[in-house]
């Protein structure tokens, strides 16, 4: 086997660490308790979302401003099916997912061309479309959010109750799902074609790279696990509303994303954990002014660097280029 | 219809005066400045806040609310934004959100989140029809305060010597350095500049746009859109944007206000897919 194959099949195989991972999510679930579960079950939910917007961000290097579209409508395809269809959760999952998928299979044409900055619009763009949808629809509630939606039980057998449990145990097997997926994409040739895009674009397309095709491919398929986020929410909390399709939705999830290290499929997780845990406490604080406390902390990790900021025994050796 | 139209190109030629700084941090440097409006918000607090505590006349407080923020922007460019350019686009959001988030609750916790309300001169206020075209004063005021920018605007972008350092640090910046023009330098007066005349814009918007903590995140898209869609290489690429969102804004919240700002976000997306350099911007080298 060559170099660079080797190399290649060992980042694939499964760490120790990463199995590990794997075993403790579950056992979150016992940790969690009643008291923490709805919290737990947040983090769970964001953590998936965090992951889906990493693989395009990430891997595929597409920056966009605007994810929270997928999320929101995920939320409200969900909260609608349920609603007016059928109020069975998983059925309303796969729904929602696949609204979400063709919305984001449209709309991977538009993030095709341009630069980043018209990249950066565009997606700005389709957000605040239908942010405003939402806002102004008859049947999606406005602004007071679509409330009355009532979810079966799952499976028909466990109720969604109050304290959370069953919440949190279903946010965490589609998370756990999720991250297998996102797993098995980002180290199949795929993945490692997206990267090259990534890094350079006009080299990918001359070895003979479909750029625009693969893109595609990868916005669709991030644009299903920020609806399958979306649609676990609005189902857990029997709720969807304008905030799911918000910029600040958007902004806080690049920042998770950021925070748990773009282009590093864990790092969605941590990076929900640690920006939940930062909310929750710097909100406790000061309720108000918290925003102010997270534009600081944002500024000062880009200034320092995120690798520096996180990993301190760097400063003292070469910067190899962050 | 034609006071529609009037008050379409008031306002359009309000946000133009708001963004244009943004198009030159953007076509000079390269940089993605989301917190653009949070100048704005500063002049619109200055003249607010003068005019109420202090009881400075309106007009007396419009130099400040230029002043003050350039003079911000000047000390931001140099500390904080410079190590910025050279990194990454992510950096460059995820660095001016924070600067947003920081100076929403920053206003917030100073001076609280109520809408603030001028209270204009006496002869601003009113309105006068000439031909049965209903003509308010102080939309009129903008448009001839506006005028007046654009108009000197361009003419130390094409006459002045730096005008011309400045239009071949957009064009080529490892080339004008070379050329011995001092890139750097001339950034830091236009930044200085552009957020200065974001704050004049934002004093005078804010009888019009009205004025909250919430007002960068709530404009940022609009500036974002007057840059992306007008381009960064001229200064009438985005004029003509600012014209032609203002227009479509105002005739689309009075024709159908149900669906709000939908057009014009539609407008732009469908624009930016069909030119993603911008109506009137060319290729970028970059």
């Amino acid at each position: 086997m060559s170099g660079a194959a080797q190399s290649l099949a060992a980042a694939r195989r499964w760490k120790p660490w990463e199995i590990a991972f794997l075993v403790l999510l579950p056992l979150s679930w016992f940790a969690a308790g009643e008291q923490h579960s709805l919290l737990a079950n947040e983090i769970a939910i964001f953590a998936l979302f965090a992951l889906s917007l990493d693989l395009i961000l990430g891997y595929a290097g597409i920056v966009s401003l605007g994810h929270a579209a997928f999320f929101g409508t995920g939320a409200y395809a969900a909260a609608l099916f349920a609603k007016f269809v059928m109020p069975d959760p998983l059925v309303g999952l796969v729904v929602a997912t696949a609204v979400t998928a063709v919305l984001g299979a449209a709309s991977s044409v538009l993030v095709m061309r341009g630069s980043d900055m018209a990249r950066l619009m565009i997606t700005l763009g389709v957000a605040a479309i239908l942010y405003e949808l939402a806002n102004k629809l008859e049947f999606t509630g406005g602004a007071d959010g679509l409330q009355g939606v009532t979810i079966a039980p799952l499976l028909g057998r466990f109720e969604f109750d109050l304290y959370g449990r069953v919440a949190f145990a279903y946010a965490l097997v589609v998370l756990i799902i999720g991250l297998l997926i996102a797993r098995r994409i980002v180290h199949s040739p795929f993945g490692w074609s997206l990267q090259a895009i990534r890094d350079n674009r006009l080299r990918a397309g001359a070895i003979g790279l479909n750029v625009d095709a693969r893109l595609g491919v990868i916005y669709t398929i991030s644009a299903a696990m920020a609806g399958a986020a979306g649609g676990v929410l609005a189902q857990t909390t029997g709720f969807a509303s304008l905030d799911g399709l918000d910029f600040h939705r958007s902004a806080d999830t690049m920042l998770m994303v950021v925070i748990g290290g773009a282009g590093w499929l864990w790092g969605g997780v941590f990076g929900a954990i640690a920006f939940k845990l930062l909310h929750d406490l710097l909100s406790a604080w000061t309720p108000q002014y918290w925003t102010f406390w997270l534009g600081l902390f944002l500024v000062v990790l880009v200034m320092v660097g995120r690798d520096r900021f996180f990993k301190p025994w760097l400063w003292f050796r070469k910067g190899s280029g962050a | 219809m034609l006071t529609l139209l009037f008050d379409g190109i008031a306002y359009g030629m309000l946000l133009f005066v708001l963004a244009v700084g943004l198009a030159v941090t953007l076509g000079l440097m390269n940089f993605v400045n989301l917190a653009h409006g949070a100048f704005a918000m500063a002049g619109g607090y200055v003249t607010v806040l003068l005019m109420e505590r202090a009881g400075v006349p309106f007009l007396a407080t419009l130099p400040l609310a230029f002043m003050l923020p350039a003079v911000v922007g000047a000390v931001a460019e140099r500390t904080l934004y410079r190590p910025m350019y050279k990194r990454p686009h992510l950096d460059h959001v995820l660095f001016s959100i924070g600067l947003v988030f920081m100076a929403v609750a920053a206003v917030d916790y100073l001076v609280g989140s109520q809408q603030q309300i001028i209270k204009l001169p006496e002869f601003l206020q009113g309105r006068f029809e000439i031909g049965g075209v209903g003509i308010g004063r102080y939309r009129l005021f903008i448009v001839i305060v506006c005028l007046v920018l654009t108009a000197i605007l361009q003419l130390v972008l094409a006459r002045t010597r730096f005008g011309s350092r400045l239009r071949a640090a957009v064009d080529d910046p490892r080339v004008a350095a070379g050329l011995g023009i001092n890139v750097n330098q001339v950034f830091s007066v236009t930044f200085a500049v552009g957020s200065g005349l974001a704050g004049l814009g934002g004093a005078l918007g804010a009888e019009v746009l009205g004025l909250d903590p919430s007002f960068p995140l709530k404009f940022m898209i609009y500036f974002l859109i007057v840059v992306s869609v007008g381009g960064t290489t001229t200064i009438t690429g985005p004029l003509l944007a600012a014209l032609l969102l203002g227009i479509a804004d105002v005739f689309g919240k009075y024709y159908v206000p149900k669906l709000g700002a939908f057009v014009v976000y539609t407008l732009m997306v469908v624009i930016l897919f069909w030119r993603p350099q911008g109506l009137f911007g060319r290729a970028a080298s970059k």
